[in-house]
C-alpha cells in the first residue's frame, strides 16, 4: 500500500500555515513538532497551563520543575515569555486572542465538528483544555492521520464520537491531504505526493469538493 | 499583630474533617501543595471531595503515587471535580474504585473549572461560557443565546479548604508564585472558607515588593513553610 506523509512532513506542512507574529497553541504530540519547521518565522507559543513564549523541551541540567508545558514536561521559556494564572490563560483562549490552535483528532465532520476528547467506552473521561481551545481560537487546525489504524475514515459526515466542539475546525492536514472547511463543505486543496484526488476521496467518509487547482503537499 | 503562620503542615490542616471539600492548586505536579497533601494522608481523613485540575501523578515504572494521587490511592476520596484525571485514571487502584462507584467524577473543561472557582472567590452567582455548548458536558445545564451565540451557565465551585502553594509568603498571607507554578494557586486562593498556603520561604512583610504580590494576603487565612519539597518534574 502507498504511504502518505510521515509525521514530520505533516508537521512541516502545518508549519507553513503559521505566519510572523501569530500567537499559537500547539497540542500534545504531532503539533509539538511544528516549531522545528518554522525557520525564521517568529510566533509566540501559548501553553494553557499559563505560559506565553514557550520554548523547546528542557534538556537535563536545564530542568526547572516550576516551568512546564501542558503535557507537564519541563520546558524552556523564550526571551519575552510571560507567565499567568489559569484564569488569564483561559481568558486568552476563550476571548479569541489566540490566532491559531493546532490539535489532533479522532474525527472531524464535514461541518467542521471535532471529536478529540473521548472515545466511547473510554474507561475514565478527561477533557482538559480541548473544549476551550476549539471554542475561542480564531483558526483551528487539525493534524492527524487520514484514517484510523483500522482503515476507517476519520473525516466523516457526522462524528460518532462525543464532540469537543461544533463547527470549529478550519483546516485539516493529514498524511494524504490538505483540506479547508468552508461553509460550502470540505474543499480539497492539496494531495500528498503520489496520490490522486480520487484516492483521497476514497479514503474520506464525507464528500470533498475540489479546489480549482489541486496542488501537491510540500 | 497579624500572624497567619502555622508551625507545621499538620497543624495548618488540623481541623479538616471527613467529608470536607478540598481544593488543591497545581497543574500536574507543578506548583502542588505537596506538604499539605502529605499531611492529609497522615491525618487519614476520608470521604473527601477533591477539586483540582488533575489527580496528581504516578510513576508507571516504580508504581509510586504523587500529589493528590496519594489521597486516591489511600482511598480517602469520594469525589473528584476537575478536568483531566490523566494517567492516574489508568491505574488498577483508581479504576477499581471508579468502577465500584466509590469515586464519583465530575469532569468539566479546564477553563470552566477555573472560572467556577473564580466565581466562588469573587462572589459571583455563576458564569455563562460558550465552552461545552453542544457537547455532552453541557447536558442538563441552562443554555442561553447571547448575541447569537450559545452560552452554558456554570455555577460557583466552593470549597471548605483551598490548599495552595507559593514560592514566597509573609505572615500577612501575601503570596508570590514562580513561573508556571502560579496556575490554579492564584485562582483557588480565596475560593474556600479557609485558604491554607504553603510556601518555600517565609519572608518579612515588605520583602515581597507590593507590585510582585500575586495573591494579596486578605485571601489567605493560614500560611506555613513547607517542610520538604520534592518538586518532581
Amino acid at each position: 500500500m502507498k504511504k502518505g506523509l510521515d509525521k514530520k512532513k505533516i508537521a512541516a506542512r502545518a508549519a507553513r500555515e503559521l505566519t510572523d507574529g501569530m500567537y499559537v497553541n500547539l497540542g500534545i504530540g504531532l503539533p509539538n513538532l511544528i516549531p522545528e519547521y518554522l525557520g525564521g518565522t517568529e510566533v509566540i507559543i501559548h501553553s494553557e497551563n499559563g505560559l506565553l513564549g514557550m520554548g523547546p523541551l528542557a534538556k537535563e541540567g536545564d530542568v526547572d520543575p516550576d516551568v512546564v508545558n501542558a503535557a507537564k514536561q519541563p520546558v524552556m521559556m523564550q526571551p519575552g515569555a510571560a507567565c499567568c494564572s489559569q484564569c488569564e490563560s483561559f481568558a486568552i483562549i476563550r476571548g479569541g486572542h489566540l490566532d491559531m490552535t493546532v490539535l489532533g483528532a479522532f474525527q472531524v465532520s464535514e461541518k467542521g465538528d471535532l471529536a478529540n476528547w473521548q472515545v466511547p467506552g473510554d474507561r475514565v473521561p478527561g477533557v482538559g483544555g480541548a473544549m476551550d481551545l476549539v471554542c475561542g481560537t480564531k483558526c483551528v487546525m487539525v493534524t492527524m492521520t487520514h484514517c484510523a489504524p483500522d482503515g476507517s475514515p476519520k473525516i466523516v459526515k457526522e462524528c460518532t464520537y462525543p464532540v469537543t466542539g461544533r463547527k470549529c475546525v478550519n483546516l485539516i492536514v493529514t498524511d494524504l491531504a490538505f483540506i479547508r472547511v468552508t461553509p460550502e463543505g470540505l474543499v480539497l486543496e492539496e494531495v500528498a505526493p503520489g496520490f490522486t484526488a480520487q484516492e483521497v476521496q476514497a479514503a474520506t467518509g464525507a464528500e470533498l469538493k475540489l479546489a480549482s487547482q489541486i496542488r501537491q503537499m510540500e | 499583630m497579624i500572624d497567619k503562620r502555622f508551625e507545621s503542615s499538620m497543624a495548618a490542616i488540623a481541623d479538616v474533617t471527613d467529608g470536607a471539600v478540598i481544593m488543591t492548586g497545581g497543574f500536574g505536579l507543578c506548583g502542588i501543595p505537596e506538604n499539605l497533601i502529605r499531611a492529609l494522608t497522615e491525618k487519614k481523613v476520608k470521604d473527601l471531595t477533591i477539586v483540582s485540575n488533575n489527580i496528581g501523578s504516578i510513576d508507571l515504572k516504580e508504581g509510586g503515587a504523587y500529589g493528590v494521587a496519594l489521597l486516591f490511592k489511600n482511598r480517602q476520596v469520594r469525589k473528584f471535580a476537575g478536568s483531566f484525571p490523566g494517567p492516574v485514571a489508568k491505574t488498577d487502584w483508581f479504576l477499581e474504585q471508579y468502577k465500584s462507584g466509590a469515586i464519583e467524577l465530575e469532569i468539566m473543561p479546564q477553563g470552566t473549572l477555573n472560572e467556577r472557582v473564580r466565581c466562588a472567590m469573587a462572589g459571583l452567582g455563576g458564569v455563562y461560557t460558550p465552552v461545552g455548548a453542544g457537547t455532552i458536558l453541557a447536558k442538563g445545564k441552562e443554555v442561553r443565546e447571547i448575541d447569537g451565540k450559545e452560552y452554558v451557565l456554570e455555577t460557583p465551585l466552593k470549597a471548605d479548604f483551598a490548599l495552595v502553594k507559593g514560592c514566597l509568603g509573609d505572615r500577612l498571607g501575601n503570596l508570590q508564585y514562580r513561573y508556571t507554578a502560579r496556575n490554579y494557586n492564584a485562582v483557588m486562593a480565596g475560593a474556600a472558607r479557609i485558604t491554607v498556603a504553603e510556601v518555600e520561604q517565609i519572608v518579612e512583610p515588605g520583602e515581597i515588593d507590593p507590585d510582585q504580590v500575586h495573591t494579596p494576603g486578605i485571601l489567605v487565612q493560614r500560611i506555613v513553610k513547607g517542610e520538604k519539597y520534592e518538586k518532581r518534574a
